[in-house]
C-alpha cells in the first residue's frame, strides 16, 4: 500500500509548547483512517499541519511522494486534499448552491473576458458545476436545500453541506474535523454513511473523531494521538486493547 | 405542519417572481432614461448626473467593500487619478477625452497594485487605515504638484466627444453616466455570477475556509482591489469634461466616505441597493436645502435612523439566485418530492444559532 500522504517527525511547538512531537504517520491510498485522542493531544494541529494552516516548527509533510511543508493552504487544497473544519465553517451568507459551488472553485476555469460578456464557454461552465453541486449535495441528502441561506441551515445540515462542497473538488484525501460531534444519532448514522460511501468511491478519507464507536464501525486504520506523541496506531480493534490507549483515556493507576 | 415551512422558507413560485423582477427592471431603466425629457430644469438634470457618478463610484467600491469585504477608506484616490489623468492630458497634450480613459486606468492599476500588493494582507481595520492614508498621499500630491494646477487644480477641460458628436448639456452627460451605471451594473452581475465573485464573497466570509476552498486570497482581494480602481478611474475620466473644472477639494477624506455611505446604506454586496443607496446619498442633501445650515444635521439624524432601522441598508444583498432552469425544475416543485430529508434535522437540530 503507498502512502498519499506522509508525515516525516512532524514537530509543531508554540512557544514552549510542545503541540506535536515527532509525528510520523503513513496514511495509505484507499484508507479510511481515524486520528483519535484525548482533548488537547493535538489532533487539530495535526490536521493544520498537513493542510498548510500552520508550518511546521520541523519534520516534513508529503503528498503522493512529494514535499508539501509549509506550502499556502489554498496551494495543499489545490493539490487535491480538501478538509472540513471542526466547528464548521460555512459562508453564512451564500446559499448552499453557492456554498458547494464555491468548493469547486478551481475548476471554474472562465477568463475575465468570457465571464464578462458571458461567452457560451463560460455558461457551459458553469451550468456543468451547477449540474455537479447538485449532485453533491444530492449525495449528501441535501438537494432541496440548494436555494437556502448557508446560514439558515441547522447545525447538522451544516455539517453535511460542508461535506458536499469537499466533495466537488473531487479531492484525492478529504480530512474530516469530528465529523460527528454536536449532532443527533440519527444524524450520526447518516454521516456515517456518507463517509463510507466516500470512502467507497476510492478517495482517502482521514478523520478526527472522538466517538470512538464510530471510528471502530467504519475505520481501517487508527492512530491515537496523546500530548502530541503517537501512542498506538493500528488497526481499530488492536488499539482499542492497547494500554497506553486506556490509560490516555481513563488516567492512570495509582501503583 | 409548521415544520414545512421551516425547512422551505422562501420557496415561492419562482418564475412568476422572476417574471414580475425583470419587468420592474426594465421599468426603471426606462423610467430613469425619460429623465431628462420630464425636467428642463438645469439644477435637476445636474444633481441627477451626479447622483449617477456616485452609482458609478459606489458600483466600483462595491466590488472592494461589499463583495470582498475589504472597507477602503481611500476610494476618491481613483477618482482623481482618473479625473487628474485625463484633465491633463486634455488640456495640455490635446488628447481626446475618450483617448484619456485607457492611460487613466493603467495608471489607477498601477497605484492600486503598488498599494495593495503589500497592504491587502491585512484584516480589514488596518486596511481602512492605510487606504485612508493612499486618499490622503493622493490629493496632498494634486494640491502640491504643478502640473496639477495645485489647489486651483485644472479648469476649461474640454468636452466629450464622440466623432462629431460633442456633449456639452448636463442632458448630455446625464446620458453619458446613465450608459456607463448600465454598464457597470452589469460588469458587477457577471463578476458576482462567477468564480471572481464566489471568491470575494468566501473572502468576506471567512477567509480561512476560503483558503481551503482552493482560493489564492491574495491574489482575489487584489483582482477586487483593481476592479474597484479601474471602475472608479473611468468615473473619474468623464466627470472631469462634465463639471470642465477639477479642484483637489473634490477628492477628499469626505468623497471617500460618501461613496462608503451609499454603499453601506444601500446594502453591502447588492447591486441595486448600491445604487440606491448612492441616489439617496446624493439627493437627499439637496431635498433638505430647506432647513439651509441645519441641512447636514438633518441628514445625520435621517442616517441614522435608517441604519438603525435597517442595518443591513435598504436593499440588502440576497441569496444569489442565477441557475439553470433545468436545476430551477427539478428542484423547486412543492415540497415532498425531492431528495427524502431527514426527520431528525427539524425535530433536533441542536445548534440553530450555532
Amino acid at each position: 500500500m503507498t502512502a498519499v500522504l506522509e508525515t516525516d517527525h512532524l514537530s509543531l511547538q508554540f512557544g514552549g509548547v510542545n503541540a506535536l512531537s515527532d509525528v510520523s504517520m503513513q496514511i495509505g491510498e484507499g484508507s479510511l483512517y481515524a486520528i483519535i485522542g484525548p482533548n488537547g493531544a493535538g489532533k487539530t494541529s495535526f490536521f493544520n499541519c498537513l493542510t498548510g494552516y500552520y508550518r511546521p516548527t520541523s519534520g516534513a509533510v508529503r503528498f503522493q511522494g512529494s514535499e508539501v511543508t509549509g506550502l499556502d493552504a489554498a496551494k495543499v487544497a489545490g493539490l487535491g486534499v480538501r478538509r472540513t473544519f471542526q466547528n464548521i465553517r460555512v459562508f453564512p451568507k451564500m446559499s448552499v448552491l453557492e456554498n458547494v459551488l464555491a468548493g469547486g472553485h478551481l475548476r471554474a476555469t472562465s477568463n475575465l473576458l468570457s465571464i464578462v460578456v458571458a461567452s457560451p464557454g463560460f455558461r457551459r461552465t458553469e451550468r456543468q458545476l451547477h449540474e455537479e453541486a447538485m449532485s453533491s449535495l444530492e449525495f449528501v441528502g441535501l438537494a432541496d436545500q440548494w436555494n437556502n441561506l448557508a446560514g439558515d441551515l441547522p447545525y447538522g445540515m451544516r455539517k453535511r453541506m460542508e461535506l458536499a462542497r469537499v466533495l466537488i473538488a473531487d479531492p484525492v484525501v478529504v480530512l474530516l474535523d469530528e465529523p460527528a460531534a454536536g449532532v443527533s444519532s440519527v444524524e450520526r448514522e447518516e454521516l456515517s454513511r456518507v463517509i463510507q460511501r466516500i470512502h467507497d468511491r476510492g478517495t482517502c478519507v482521514v478523520m478526527i473523531e472522538h466517538d470512538v464507536d464510530l471510528v471502530m464501525e467504519i475505520a481501517t486504520q487508527v492512530t491515537v494521538l496523546d500530548n502530541g506523541r503517537i501512542i498506538a496506531s493500528g488497526l481499530p480493534q488492536d488499539v482499542r486493547t492497547n494500554p497506553d490507549v486506556i490509560r490516555a483515556y481513563m488516567g492512570r493507576d495509582r501503583k | 405542519m409548521p415544520t414545512e415551512n421551516l425547512l422551505h422558507p422562501r420557496r415561492t413560485t419562482l418564475d412568476g417572481f422572476r417574471v414580475m423582477r425583470s419587468g420592474l427592471v426594465v421599468a426603471l431603466v426606462v423610467a430613469a432614461a425619460l429623465v431628462p425629457q420630464m425636467t428642463h430644469n438645469q439644477y435637476y438634470l445636474g444633481v441627477a448626473f451626479q447622483a449617477e457618478m456616485l452609482m458609478c463610484l459606489a458600483l466600483g467600491l462595491n466590488i472592494v467593500v461589499g463583495y470582498a469585504g475589504m472597507l477602503d477608506l481611500g476610494f476618491a484616490a481613483f477618482f482623481a487619478i482618473g479625473a487628474y489623468t485625463t484633465g491633463i492630458l486634455s488640456t495640455k497634450d490635446h488628447w481626446s477625452i475618450l483617448a484619456s480613459i485607457a492611460p487613466g486606468v493603467v495608471i489607477a492599476v498601477v497605484s492600486a497594485l503598488i498599494i495593495g500588493f503589500p497592504t491587502l494582507r491585512l484584516r480589514s481595520d488596518y486596511l481602512a487605515v492605510v487606504t485612508l492614508g493612499f486618499g490622503e498621499i493622493i490629493q496632498t500630491i494634486a494640491i502640491n504638484l504643478n502640473q496639477t494646477g495645485g489647489p486651483t487644480g485644472i479648469y476649461a477641460i474640454p468636452a466629450l466627444t464622440f466623432g462629431s458628436v460633442v456633449v456639452e448639456s448636463n442632458t448630455g452627460y446625464y446620458y453619458v453616466f446613465f450608459v456607463l451605471v448600465l454598464v457597470f451594473a452589469i460588469f458587477s452581475t457577471r463578476l458576482r455570477g462567477s468564480r471572481l465573485g464566489r471568491a470575494w464573497l468566501c473572502i468576506r466570509e471567512d477567509e480561512d475556509a476560503a483558503k481551503a476552498m482552493g482560493i489564492n486570497t491574495n491574489h482575489y482581494k487584489l483582482y477586487a482591489y483593481v476592479f474597484g480602481a479601474v471602475l472608479g478611474s473611468i468615473t473619474g475620466s468623464l466627470y472631469a469634461p462634465a463639471l470642465t473644472a477639477i479642484s483637489p477639494a473634490s477628492f477628499g477624506f469626505s468623497e471617500s466616505l460618501l461613496i462608503v455611505m451609499a454603499v453601506a446604506i444601500g446594502g453591502l454586496g447588492s447591486i441595486w441597493g448600491v445604487m440606491f443607496g448612492a441616489a439617496v446619498v446624493e439627493i437627499f442633501p439637496e431635498v433638505f436645502r430647506s432647513f439651509a445650515q441645519a441641512r447636514l444635521l438633518v441628514f445625520g439624524v435621517a442616517l441614522v435612523i435608517l441604519m438603525v432601522l435597517r442595518p443591513r441598508g435598504l436593499f440588502p444583498e440576497r441569496a444569489f439566485q442565477v441557475v439553470g432552469a433545468r436545476i430551477r425544475r427539478r428542484f423547486d416543485r412543492p415540497q415532498g418530492s425531492a431528495t427524502l430529508q431527514l426527520a431528525g434535522d427539524v425535530l433536533v437540530g441542536p445548534g440553530d444559532k450555532t
